[in-house]
């Protein structure tokens, strides 16, 4: 299953539709990161409203993508995680420290904009 | 329910009386005389029983009007148990009366002592009339009592459970009525939690909370536990996962009014402080929100 990436000016945008295997997973972190690297981009929104369920390796995956991109100088920004999912992934201890999270899509953008303008 | 089987009885008393030179009646008639006599003498049993209630003080919460127009029903529905030998008629009725009477202050030892005067009333009635017979007493008897211990048992047993009930409503509402989400200022929640926290209480809070920030996208949130006297090391656990799933909703969580028992839980559990943001008030912690978004309250007009 294949994420879509949207570029929307410097960000680009990856909705995620359904539940994602671990081979998705890691195609969607290639895939990202060559997309944050071909069109410069400052800001990456992941939207992951329509996951029902966050696990382990979900997590870390997508902990990594958070690395991966700031390492080229963009900020990631997590968004749209369900209360259900919220509070599932705090019992099983799964926190994504350090990684920028926000209620929904507007969020996101708008904490993007703050961070790529503030760090110029 | 199961009806007395009446069968069985009626085997036992053959047995029983086989040396008898009278014809043995079988329990089913013998009912039916027993309940006719309690209907006729209605009116003088209901008074006696009523004037053992007094006596015994029971149904103090009741006035005498009242008591007697629920005598009347429970000799009414008594003997009809007595008479078919079926008690969900009963049953509804003794659940019905309890809702009445449970919200009066009436207790359970009130009414299991009042269905076992009617009984000790009806026996009493029944020696009466049978004294010159001892073996058509026996007889009697022995079609009364199991049927009249049965009525005592589903009575109290009805009460217990509609107390219950109610007890679970009430809990229900209490545990409702303590975890409102209020917004105070756009994208600004306050979560005053008082009294005492259990797991299930944490865990409802935690939903209603992040239910709350997702609908009123909030961007701050203020939990105040002033009103929480202490927390064991389970519950404080569970607030550190609010704030974290907090987090998750892109949400920053204030906590307020940490009392002195509070925080040193929260130390000995070794929570990473450097991610709890804490204030020492609710005013405190509404000022350092309003400062995280944006806003700046000054007075109307300057004092120079």
């Amino acid at each position: 299953m294949e994420v879509p990436i949207l570029k929307q000016g410097d960000v680009l945008i990856a909705t995620v539709q359904e539940a994602l295997t671990d081979a998705d997973l890691l195609h969607l972190r290639t895939a990202l990161v060559k997309q944050v690297v071909r069109c410069r981009s400052r800001g990456v929104i992941v939207d992951v409203t329509s996951l029902d369920v966050m696990d382990s390796f979900a997590s870390r995956t997508l902990r990594d993508i958070a690395y991966m991109i700031r390492l080229r100088g963009a900020e990631m920004v997590i968004v749209g995680i369900q209360p259900e999912v919220a509070f599932a992934m705090v019992q099983l201890g799964l926190k994504l420290e350090d990684v920028a999270t926000a209620l929904d899509l507007e969020e996101g953008l708008a904490h993007l904009k703050h961070k790529i303008e503030s760090a110029v | 329910m199961a009806r007395i089987d009446n069968s069985v009885e009626d085997k036992q008393v053959k047995a029983k009386y086989a040396g008898d030179t009278q014809p043995v009646e079988p329990t089913s008639v013998l009912l039916r005389e027993l309940v006719a006599h309690l209907r006729q003498s209605r009116t003088q049993l209901r008074e006696e029983w009523a004037s053992r209630i007094t006596e015994a003080q029971l149904l103090t919460a009741m006035t005498k009007d009242e008591i007697f127009a629920e005598a009347t029903s429970v000799y009414d529905n008594y003997v009809e148990a007595l008479e078919t030998g079926t008690f969900e008629a009963l049953q509804a009725y003794a659940r019905n009366l309890s809702e009445r009477i449970i919200p009066r202050g009436v207790e359970t030892h009130e009414v299991v002592g009042i269905v076992l005067l009617l009984r000790d009333v009806l026996a009493r009635s029944l020696f009466a009339k049978y004294q010159a017979d001892f073996t058509k007493l026996n007889r009697i008897l022995d079609a009364y009592e199991p049927a009249a211990n049965r009525i005592a048992n589903t009575v109290a047993v009805g009460f217990v459970q509609e107390r219950e009930r109610i007890i679970r409503e009430q809990q229900e509402a209490i545990r409702e009525l303590s975890t409102p989400v209020l917004q105070v200022r756009e994208r600004l929640l306050i979560l005053p939690i008082i009294g005492v926290i259990d797991p299930q209480r944490a865990r409802q809070l935690t939903e209603q909370l992040l239910r709350g920030i997702r609908t009123n996208r909030a961007k701050v949130v203020v939990i105040d536990i002033t009103g929480v006297a202490a927390m064991d090391a389970t519950v404080a656990n569970h607030l550190v996962q609010t704030v974290e799933a907090s987090r998750l909703l892109g949400a920053t969580v204030i906590v307020t009014g940490l009392s002195p028992e509070i925080a040193q839980t929260i130390v000995n559990i070794g929570v990473d402080l450097g991610k709890m943001n804490t204030v020492g008030d609710l005013q405190g912690g509404i000022e350092q929100a309003e400062r995280l978004l944006g806003y700046k309250v000054v007075p109307l007009t300057a004092t120079s």
